[in-house]
This record gives C-alpha cells, structure tokens and sequence, in this order.
C-alpha cells in the first residue's frame, strides 16, 4: 500500500518539476484526484486476484504442476526464485516481477497463459496494482471464520425475516424486485413437499386455504416439522451423503443388513437431534464415553463403504479402499472439501499438502473391520429372552461397579470386541492365514502357536476363544506367558464345533500386560482347527455374591446364542494393537513411505483441541475453531430447498468452488445454526421457510428472467423437480396407496422380471406381500449393482459415492416410467376407483382427480381438456370393451377412462415439478 | 534357463512401474475443455464448464460408432490367439519360484505346475496369423483386424477389472466409456438413446450396472440395456389396454396442460418435458421394430446363428448391427461366462472353453463381415475381448490338484483383437514372452486402449474432462497413451 503511494508521490514530483506552476496547477488537482482513487482502489485478493489466477494459471502453476518453479498455491511458492533465477512476484515491484513481464511479453511463444488468449488488459492492470500494493496473500474466504455481518435495510415492508433483507439487498443491487406471495394452494403444496415430502391430501389444503388466522402459515409449518414425514423426507437427502445401501456392492453384491442405520438418521431427524451431535454420533459415537447402542448404530454411517466379496480379492486392499472413501467422504460432507486427489499429490488448487491427507486418514485408519464377508464387527440384536438376560446381567454390574462398567459389558456382549485377529498376532507357527475371498482366520494345526505381543490384561481375567473344528479329534489350547514354555496361564481343551463357537478361557495371572503364547496340541496327527480371534472379557464385580458364576455362564449363553439381525459398526482396535499411518507414495497402497500421526491440515487452526482419535475430529468439525462446518450444512438445506446452493457448488467450497451468491446471509445463516439455533435443524429450516424469499411465486417475471435466467437472485421461488422418490411417494400418495409403515428392513416393491442377474448370487428380488410394496421410496432395498430401476431413470443415487447432489435431467425414459411402470398405472387405477365415486358428471370427476393431485381446481381451460380426454378414451372403449376390461383389470368402462385420465395427470409437469 | 530370467527381468521391470504409476490421479491434463452435449438439461454449472469453450470432436474422427463386446469372466489368451510352442514344452513341470515371488494371485497357492496351450493353432490369411482351432469362424477375417497380444490391466479380480476397463477406475461409482463417448458426442439417432447395453450368457457381468452406469454424469448418459425378455427397453410397451390411439389421446392431454403451465410459469423446462414425451412416444414404436432381429432375412440370420426370441449372443450381435445402422454411437456386448478355473468341466480350458468359443466365434465374425459388406465398418469401431488374461500356470485352489484344467486371473498379459473404425488390417501387435506371462513388445495398458478408441472418435482424452467432487476428471485418469501403431 504505502508502496503504491509512494510510487504515485514521485510521479506527480516528477511532473510538476517539469511544468510550468501554472499549467501544473490543473495537474496537480488531476493527480490528487488519481492519488486519492489510487488509496481507495485497494485490491482484494479473494475477490480480484484470485479468480484471474484460477482461471488462468492455475492449472500450470498450481499445487501439484509448478511449470518453471513457479507455483501460486503458497504465497512463499509464489515470491520465490524460479527455475531460471528470476522472481515470479516481488512485492511492491511489478517491474521486478517475471509474472508481469510475461503476462506482457509481446512474443506469443513467451506469454502467458501458454497457447491461450492473453490476459484482458483490465486483469493485467489488477495484477500489476496488486503486486504494486504488496501482493498480499489472503486466505481463502471459506477458509476464514463467519463473521456477523451487519444486517441490511429492508425499507420496503417486503420481507419477514432477516434472510429476506439480505436477498432483498442483493436483488436491488442487480436492479431486481422480489415476487409476491404464490397462491396459497401452491404455497400450501411447496410446504408439504419441502418439509415432509409428501403433497397435502385435499383436506390438508383446504384447511389451510380456509384459516385466515394471522398465523396459518407459521403453524401449518410448525405442524409439519412435528410430522414424522419430515424425519422420512429429510434421511433421504443425508443417506445421498452417507452413500446407504442395502448391499455391500462389487460382484456378488449381497445383502448387507444396515438398515438400523436408516432408521436411527429417520429418528435423528424427527427428534432434531442438535447436528453437532449428530455429527459426533455418526463419526465417533464409539468413542464416546459410555455410548449408547444407538450410538453405536450411528457409526455405521462410514460403515456403508463398499465391501468386495468376490473370490480372489486381498482383503487389505480393500480396507484401505473404504478407509480412502471415508476420509474423503467426511471431508466433502461436512467440510465440502474436495481432499481425494490429495492421496496422491499435494492438493492442484487449494493449501493442503499430501502428507496431510494421511494425517485425516490416521483418523480412520485404526478401526477393527475389514474387508471380510462377515462384515464384523457387528453390532448384534438379541432376541427377547437373550435381551432380557443382558439387561438383568447389566443391572446386576451396574449394582456393583456402577454404569460405565456395566456399558462396556454390554458392549462387549453386543459386538464380540475387543478381539485380537490373525492382523495382531505377532508370530505363529505351524498355521496358514485364511485371508483371501473374504476369510479371516487362523487355521492351526498339530503343534501350532500364535504369540501376541504386548496384550494389556489390565481388568482382563478371561480370554474368550473363538474357533471351529470341524474334525472329531480332542485337542488342547494352553496359554502361556512370556516364552513357549513360561508360566501356564489358561487351558481349554477342544472338541468339535461345527461352525463358529466362543469359549471363556479363564486366565490365572495378575500381570497387566503380558507376552501371550496360544500352543496348540493334540494326540491326532492330522488335527486343524480355525481360530478367528481372542476376546478380552473384562472382570466381573462380585466375585462374593451367588450369582457371580450364573452370571458368566449366561454371558457365555448369550454370546453364542442366536440373534435377531446385526448391524455393522465402527470399533476402534485396542491401542495396543493400533495400526501405523504411512504415507502412500503416489497413493499407492502397496509402496509406503513417511508414518504420519493424525490431525488436520495446516491450513486449519485446531485451536487447543488435541487430534488423537475420530473423537477428535469430530469435535473439531462442530467446533468454533472450525471455519467451514456451520456453512457446508446450511448451505446443504438451503439448496435442497432452493434448488440451488447459496454457494452453487455445495460439494466444493475451495478455491475451484463457486462463490457464494450471498456471503453475508451464508455467514449469518451460519452463525445463527452453530450459536442461537444451537445446531437446530428445524430451527434452520424454519427461518427459511417462513420468509418472503421462499413464499414468492414461482412464476416467471419476463425483465428478471432476461436479467437473471438462472434465478441466482431470487427474485421469484424455483420450480424444482421432485426427487426419484417423491415422484413415486406423491403417486401413491394422491392415489390412497401408500403406506405410513414407518423403519425396519429394506422393502421390494414390484419390478419387472430379470432385473437382478448377478453372478454367483442366490439373492432373489421377491415383492414384498401387503402394505410393503407400497412404502415410502426410502425403504426401498437397494442393490448397488442393480438398483430399483425407476430410481435410477429419475436421477437417484446408486450409492456407491458420497453424492451431493443429484442432477436432475428430463428424459424420455422417465416419461415411460410415469407412463407405463405398473406402479404408476396401478397408482391411477386406484385413484380412479375413488373418482368413480364422486356424484356429478365428467367435470365434478376431473376436477376432484385434479385436486388430489394437484391440491388445487384446475383452470377451464385445463379442465376443458380433460374432459374431452375423458370423452374421447369412452368413446373409443365403447368399441374396444376389451382393451377398457384390461386396463381397468374390471368391466368397467368408466374406470378405465378415468384410469387412463389419472395416469395422465400424473405424468404433468405440474404434478412432477415442486411450483 | 534363459526363458525364466528373461520373464523375472520384465517382471521387475513392469510391477516397479505399475504399482508406482497406479491409482495416481491428478486429472490435470486440461482444466478447460470438458464439453457438453446438448444443453436442455439443467446441468449444474461447475468450473469446468465454466472455462470450457471448444467443443467435440477435437478432431476428425475416424469411426462414427463403437461396439464393445466384451467377454466376461475373461477368456484364455493362450488357448486363442497367443500361440505358445513353448508353454507346451514346459507343461506339467513346477513353475519356478521367480514367476511367483512378490506377486498376488486371487487363488493359485503354493507352487502351481506350467499348463500348455490346451488347443492346437494354425495360421490363417495373408497375414499368417496364428489362431486356435476352436475359432474356427474367426480365422477367415484375421486380414481384417488386428489383435492386441500386449494388453495387460492393473486388477486381477473381475468385477475392479471390468470397472477399470470399462470406467478407467478399479472402484465403482465413475462414468462408462459409453456414457462419457455420448456425454461427449450425442446420439446421431433422436428416436433411440445413444448408448445401449445387450446381455448374453445368463449372468450380468461382474461389474454390474455399473459396467455401463454414468456415475457422476447425468443420469441421461448411462447405459440403456436391451432385455432379453418382457419389453426390450423398460416401461416401452403401453400397459395391457392402453392402444396407441388411446396413448396418444392421452400424450395430447398431457402436452395441452404442459403448455398452459408453461404460458402460466414461463419454465423453459416445461417446453424440454413436452418434447421429452413426444420423443418418448416415438420410442414406443422405434424401439420394438429396431429390436425385432425376425425381421432379417433368414439368410442372414444364418450368417449369425441368431433364433428370434432366443437369449443369446448371436441375437445380441445381429440386434447390435441393426442398432449401429441406426446410428446408436456407443454398444456394449456383454457375454458372461469365461472365467475358466478348472473347477468343473464347464470351467475348463479345454472343454469349456471351446463350449464357449462355440457360442460366440459364427456371430462375431458374421458381425465383422455384415458390417465390411454394407460399407459400414470402416466408421464402426469394433473391440472384442475381456478383462484381463489367464495364467500359464495351472490353477491349483487351496494348493491341490485340481479335477479339470484351468488358469487363474492374470493381469500383465491378454489378447483383445479390433476392426474397422481406422484399425490397421491383418496386424498382430505387441509381443508376450515364450509363456505368455509378460508382454516384452508394444504393451497396451487398459488406459491406453481407452484413449486409442477415443481418439478414432475424434476425442483428444487428455483434454475430455469433468468437474466432479472439485476435481477434473477424465476416463484415462492421468494416463494413457493412444496408440499410434494399430491406426490405419
């Protein structure tokens, strides 16, 4: 700045030595001018600077390609030598800046940007001015924390909360007004649609319509955040993100049962679980002290990685494969951080370095599951009477040692860990490691032994062994400390199992951490038996009382009992046996380099907060220290509300993301979230709603159409196409067919024949029997590989990636969905057997069909037309009664005139389209 | 034995390469550049397409269409095309330590035995080409393609290999080169999508859906797959009492209320859905008579061993023929069921292999000389192959001594052939060793056979980009090299 001063200080000395005083009066009032504009005109790095280098240089001179040694990721990069000893920037000196000179250079070999159109002479002008000013660097604007902005002035009565002063603001900035209010019967539809998902029925509507209270509107709205729909509606969008499916994907793609994990987010929402909270829960609920089972549940949220069950595959490589889509999926979810290409080499556009891509991924890089066809660990379901034991069990603990205690029994019990794999053995004899095609145990054989080095045994009094042998002869399992002859510890003798058993070994030694040798022996020479692991059972309370042995002995009842279903969840390793972090050399797994500790970029400023663990994180996600959370997630409802994000690009906040259209409502959006709203879902959602900007009509305005086409503005509510699963939910809806079954396992509806052709899967789609082929999208079980097929059409996830968002298109195939797919007809046969009924002639009919539709009367004109659709289709099944006979599946012609009329309004733009 | 340093140096030579040079990703290559098609979808603006201002095709593009068939399970390169008088020699005696040392199988265990080529070769053409006497058909067009002995891949289990062949990444969720060839190139037929699917062989391949799904392009750009049976394409058919005429009544309905909405609202997307449904009308009627192979002259059904009404990968390539001629830009053949293990008499390499040999070498070959003889194989290109190759060991699960012949996956080495599409006629390129474990000549790496066929589409594949996740992203990931030897 004072650089730049100075510079125009000695031109204006300059000039007025070489003019007369007279004349050079005139000048001097010119140049104080230019002066004065020269200190105004200070230029903004984020808001000049940067979008020239993005889009320009970038590319070359970026993170990861620094053509000529010239990088501008890093300020420092930036001022420093290049490879030909010059200097891109020097601060202060744009004639001493090589950047200059070649964005200048008149020989198109030498300019820049190479083999591209040179820079606009405005844009060098920024440049230059900006390196004359000091070419200060300023951080990111998504990297720097919200700051409360001033609220603008509404003077025109217009707006109901503050969200409207700020779209006010910027509408008149770009010479725009807002719309008026929708009709209510529209507004009324939009409400129902965008908080449950669901359309209002005809009474619904007209209860609204008719209540001319001063605040209908608002308690229509508090109604439906209080419907158990919103909850439904709202998973949908998060189970996109937490990429949920039924099955673990790959070749044999089977069924994996993670549905609880639905449920719980259905629940999160309805309760408006604070999304700080639920963040933590969904990260790190594991980690919490004392976590509940649902909790527990909440994990599964990164268990939805996909798993490979085909024969053949190394079960390592695909840990680290899900372990890479949690990293980046946590990073895009809540921080809309785009870290994946980070794996292999610094970040090509935003300031973060490879190295501290596996620092997040020491985050989840110590969790106990793997790639193996069991999926464990899981979090089990007991039956009944096996639950009613473990409650009984719990209380008895918690008597005596109190909850904590008796938690972690009830973990223990519920997901078989802590357990120490064939991954922490340390050395063994004698055994072959069943580790492909999703296996994971020890076989051992005759004179066998597996040494655990380092097992802290601290409140430890019993290994649980878990094994299988399938042959008739006797065997021996002798445990030893600190060599193959040491101390004896604990015996079991082995027989035949069948499948897999776990057996209590009680240990006899008082050490804390102790050097375990497992010896294996037996009278047969052929024996073998398969060891899938060692679980540490913790001591139990009340070695005095009675009931001390019962109590093990149904903990061991129960921990081969079966159970009702499992659910995947996240169980960090003991620390003890945690995993090291290496970096991958160019992301390549298979070739390590440096070890890295956890933690997060450096770009971020973690405050105090120490990074051990996923707790960690997570903490630091909802934390102040955290720059980005608070508006990633408004940003998220804002756009599945708007259609469009306040910042477009709701994936990429970094420097190659869109800038935000209203920073300063994103800001005070955000603040308002993480401060007063305390994380508040509901609360979010409700400011937005109930403002002006979201109660305009959505009809086009000609000038703001001409002046903004995409409606970045809002000067007017968007049309918005409903989602793969509302279209469906809506037609069963309006039609009386669907069902308010809410949770439980995945649903098939009809489909037709032959869609699930999978390989070595006897997995078959059978229909679901009663209400559950008419269930909400949502239950709808999805196969990775083959998902239900109208979902697809309408642009739903396969759920393989995080998604943020769906892009919807408009295609002929989903024209044939909603024409022909047997729901939808089935759909408009059944609202055209309640249409049948009503009294009156062709006109009552259409425009009762019409409203349930639509919620509202349609126009004559559109009445009009239906009718005569009406007239035509009986006029041609008076001559064609068969044809009418099988739509209508009855020998009804009306019926199948007006089937044919309803499954016409249900393929109308208006009926597909949120207006 | 000079045969087994030779094969350990390559070895060597091309893991160190492979595993430094895999799963990299920058998708740098061009910032700019990514291109649409046809904007009346609303498509998410991205930086991408911000900047981007060149469109498709690059360049003069040397074939118009593509048709993929791809053989899933992925056939035995030794027993087809890679004549091995060597591997003969060798066979029966225990592989040596070298070839096994620091390398993943998916189920040889311990050390396997050397297995010799399980079928007798001859040489055919002008060209003198060595093919095996269970392609019988296809030894009379060896002077119109030219097979690729040099293919290896970075997977070596079906379902990340057919992804990696097919997406350019191992894991799932990318677009298909179809959906990016159409995202890319549009359809040159209004009333058919420009990407279709065929099935054959009982079984969707490994892969899924996703072997030709769009994964983060527009839904409109995934593969539409052909049915065997029930409506060729879903939801075609009108419903059981649902005319033509009454469809049509009904299309006139929807289309007058669509534009009264729109003269009420003004959407510009209302306009798209009115002309969405029409086109869709249009299928109804497009698609069954395209689909409909009875329709052929029965001597050309003969030429393809096709029966109307019949699964089967005969009726899939004459169905692809029609499907091409209709100017469909992107088709996929599926044909599942070469995975020959040796764990049953179907699963062998010699008799299995010749079964299925049987069901696909008549309408293969019939596919190549249908096209030379209505003039449109020089714009169509043709690929044939799986996804990987096999082992010259000998499969030996669980370390015993298996009751049929069979080879296990095998990623440094496979053959695919191509025609038409301006591909050298009558060549042979690339070069493995005396057994067929390492290509030593030429080697063609899955990515670089992606950029070759969109380069004779015209499309330069290091500046096809798209902005996902906050990164470009190309189909070749940062690699591929098109290759130049097998251009015409």
């Amino acid at each position: 700045m004072a650089s730049y001063q100075d510079y125009c200080n000695y031109l204006l000395m300059n000039i007025l030595f070489r003019l007369n005083l007279l004349a050079s009066f005139l000048v001097i009032v010119v140049l104080l001018l230019l002066t004065t504009s020269c200190q105004e005109k200070k230029i903004d790095f984020n808001a000049d600077v940067r979008p020239i280098l993005n889009k320009n240089c970038i590319s070359c001179h970026g993170g990861v390609k620094q053509s000529g040694g010239f990088g501008l990721i890093f300020r420092e990069n930036a001022l420093g030598e290049t490879k030909n000893g010059k200097i891109g920037i020097v601060p202060g000196h744009p004639e001493k800046s090589e950047m200059i000179a070649r964005i200048n250079h008149k020989n198109p070999e030498m300019r820049m940007p190479q083999e591209r159109d040179p820079l606009k002479q405005e844009e060098i002008d920024i440049l230059t001015k900006w390196i004359e000013q000091g070419a200060e660097w300023k951080e990111h604007w998504a990297y720097l924390a919200p700051e409360e902005p001033e609220i603008p002035e509404d003077n025109t009565g217009w707006g109901t909360n503050e969200i409207d002063n700020f779209i006010l603001q910027k509408l008149e900035e770009n010479d725009l007004s807002p719309s008026g209010e929708a009709d209510k019967h529209d507004l009324v539809r939009r409400i129902y649609l965008d908080l449950t998902g669901l359309p209002p029925s005809t009474q619904q509507v007209a209860d609204f319509v008719n209540d001319t209270s001063e605040n209908a509107y608002e308690n229509l709205v508090d109604e439906l955040l209080q419907s158990q729909k919103y909850g439904e509606h709202w998973a949908s969008m998060w189970l996109d993100l937490a990429r949920y499916a039924d099955s673990k994907g790959y070749e044999k793609d089977g069924t994996r049962n993670i549905w609880k994990y639905r449920d719980w987010v259905i629940k999160a929402f309805n309760d408006d679980k604070p999304f700080d909270q639920f963040t933590i829960e969904q990260l790190a609920g594991d980690l919490l002290p004392n976590p509940t089972v649902d909790q527990l549940v909440a994990t599964a949220f990164h268990r939805n990685t996909l798993n490979n069950d085909e024969g053949g595959t190394d079960n390592e490589e695909y840990r680290v494969s899900s372990v890479i889509d949690r990293v980046n999926t946590t990073w895009e979810v809540w921080q809309s951080t785009t870290i994946s290409c980070v794996q292999c080499h610094s970040h090509p556009y935003d300031p973060i370095l490879q190295e501290e891509y596996f620092s997040s991924f020491a985050f989840f890089n110590n969790t106990a599951d793997w790639d193996i066809n069991s999926e464990e660990p899981l979090l089990k379901e007991l039956h009944e009477v096996d639950q009613d034991k473990l409650d009984k069990i719990k209380n008895w603990i918690a008597d005596r040692s109190g909850a904590p205690v008796s938690n972690k029994w009830e973990r223990f019990v519920l997901t078989g860990e802590p357990k120490l794999r064939p991954e922490d053995f340390d050395a063994v004899e004698n055994v072959v490691h069943q580790n492909r095609s999703g296996q994971d145990y020890m076989r051992v054989f005759k004179g066998a032994y597996i040494n655990i080095q380092d097992v802290v045994l601290k409140d430890v009094d019993r290994i649980y062994f878990e094994y299988r042998q399938r042959t008739k002869s006797k065997g021996t399992l002798t445990i030893r400390t600190d060599s193959l002859t040491g101390p004896v510890i604990g015996k079991a003798s082995l027989a035949e199992t069948g499948s897999f058993k776990t057996i209590p070994i009680p240990l006899t030694t008082t050490a804390e951490i102790a050097n375990l040798y497992f010896e294996f022996q037996s009278g047969a020479e052929n024996y073998s038996c398969d060891i899938d692991g060692f679980l540490l059972g913790q001591k139990l309370p009340g070695e005095k009382d009675r009931e001390y042995e019962d109590m093990y002995a149904e903990i061991d009842e129960i921990l081969n009992a079966p159970y009702k279903h499992s659910t995947p969840v996240m169980v960090e390793k003991p620390e003890d046996h945690s995993r090291q972090t290496n970096v991958f050399i160019r992301g390549n797994w298979m070739v390590k380099g440096d070890p890295v500790s956890a933690g997060i970029p450096k770009l971020f400023d973690g405050g105090d907060l120490a990074f051990r663990n996923r707790l960690d994180m997570a903490n630091w996600l909802v934390s102040k220290e955290n720059p980005l959370s608070g508006r990633v997630i408004v940003n998220r409802f804002w756009a599945k509300i708007f259609g469009r994000g306040i910042v477009a690009t709701v994936e990429d906040f970094g420097t190659l993301g869109d800038y935000p259209s209203h920073p300063a409502l994103l800001d005070w959006l955000a603040l308002r979230f993480t401060g007063e709203w305390k994380w508040s879902t509901k609360k979010l959602l409700k400011a937005i709603v109930m403002s002006s900007t979201y109660r305009q009509t959505s009809r086009v305005a000609k000038e703001a159409e001409e002046k903004d086409p995409d409606n970045r503005w809002l000067s007017k509510a968007p049309r918005v196409r409903l989602s793969a699963e509302q279209i469906r939910d809506q037609a069963l809806a309006v039609s009386g067919l669907l069902s308010e079954k809410m949770y439980g396992p995945s649903v098939k509806p009809y489909q037709p024949e032959g869609i699930w052709t999978i390989p070595y899967s006897s997995e078959k789609w059978i229909t679901s029997e009663g209400e559950d082929a008419y269930r909400r999208g949502l239950y709808t079980y999805l196969r990775r590989s083959s998902p239900y097929p109208s979902f697809v059409t309408f642009d739903a996830s396969q759920r393989e990636l995080c998604l943020s968002r769906r892009i919807n298109t408009n295609t002929p195939l989903q024209a044939l969905v909603t024409l022909n797919d047997p729901v939808y007809l089935e759909a408009a046969r059944s609202l055209a057997g309640q249409i049948i009924q009503v009294a009156g002639g062709k006109k009552e009919k259409v425009e009762t069909a019409y409203q349930r539709a639509m919620g509202k009367m349609p126009t004559t004109e559109k009445a009009e037309i239906l009718i005569k659709l009406l007239d035509d289709t009986e006029t041609y099944y008076q001559e064609h009664q068969e044809e009418a006979f099988e739509l209508a599946k009855s020998e009804n012609l009306e019926l199948a005139s007006l089937t044919v009329m309803a499954n016409a309004l249900m393929n109308m733009d208006e009926f597909i389209v949120k207006n | 034995m000079d045969l087994y340093n030779e094969a350990q140096k390559r070895k060597l030579e091309f893991t160190t390469r492979r595993h430094f040079l895999k799963k990299c990703g920058t998708g740098l290559g061009g910032i700019a550049l990514a291109s649409l098609f046809g904007s009346d979808h609303l498509l998410a603006k991205s930086p991408a397409q911000a900047l981007s201002n060149k469109a498709l095709p690059h360049f003069l593009p040397k074939a118009k269409r593509v048709i993929y068939m791809h053989m899933a399970g992925a056939p035995s390169q030794l027993e087809l095309f890679d004549y091995k008088p060597k591997l003969k020699k060798l066979h029966n005696l225990d592989c040596p330590k070298s070839l096994l040392e620091g390398k993943r199988f998916a189920f040889i265990q311990g050390t396997p035995k050397m297995l010799g080529p399980q079928h007798d070769f001859k040489q055919y053409g002008e060209s003198g080409t060595y093919i095996s006497d269970i392609l019988p058909h296809f030894s009379s067009i060896v002077d119109d393609v030219t097979i690729i002995k040099s293919m290896h891949t970075d997977e070596f289990n079906h379902a990340p290999a057919q992804l990696l062949l097919q997406t350019g990444s191992p894991r799932a969720g990318r677009p298909s080169i179809g959906s990016w060839v159409t995202y890319g190139l549009g359809s040159e037929n209004e009333n058919l999508p420009g990407y279709m699917v065929l099935v054959s062989g009982g079984n969707n391949p490994s892969a899924g859906k996703n072997a030709w799904g769009s994964g983060f392009l527009p839904s409109e750009y995934q593969g539409v797959q052909c049915r065997n049976s029930g409506d060729p394409i879903l939801y075609v058919s009108n419903p059981d009492g649902m005319s033509r005429n009454i469809r049509r009544k009904s299309l006139d309905a929807i289309n007058a209320i669509n534009k009264s909405q729109y003269e009420e609202f003004g959407d510009r997307e209302i306009l798209s859905r009115i002309s969405q449904y029409e086109m869709a009308f249009k299928m109804q009627i497009s698609v069954p008579d395209i689909m409909d192979i009875s329709k052929e002259p029965e001597k050309i059904q003969e030429m393809y061993g096709a029966e109307p009404g019949k699964a089967s990968f005969a009726n899939n390539c004459l169905l692809a023929r029609r499907l091409l001629e209709q100017g469909v830009r992107f088709i996929q053949l599926y044909h599942w069921g070469w995975d020959m293990h040796g764990d049953n008499k179907n699963n062998s390499v010699n008799e299995g292999l010749k079964k299925k040999c049987g069901e696909v070498d008549q309408p293969m070959t019939a596919l190549v000389k249908d096209l030379k003889q209505r003039g449109l194989l020089d714009d169509t290109l043709v690929i044939w192959g799986g996804e990987f190759g096999r082992t010259p060991m000998r499969e030996n699960r669980g370390g015993r001594v298996m009751d049929f012949y069979g080879r296990d996956h095998h990623s440094e080495a496979f053959s695919i052939w191509m025609a038409g599409g301006g591909i050298k006629e009558g060549l042979t390129y690339g070069e493995t060793d005396e057994i067929g474990y390492y290509g030593i000549r030429d080697r063609v790496h899955v990515h670089d056979l992606q950029a070759t066929i969109l380069h004779q589409l015209g499309v330069d594949h290091e500046k096809f980009t798209y902005h996902f996740q906050g990164r470009d992203f190309r189909l070749t990931d940062v690699h591929g090299h098109v290759v130049k030897g097998i251009l015409s």
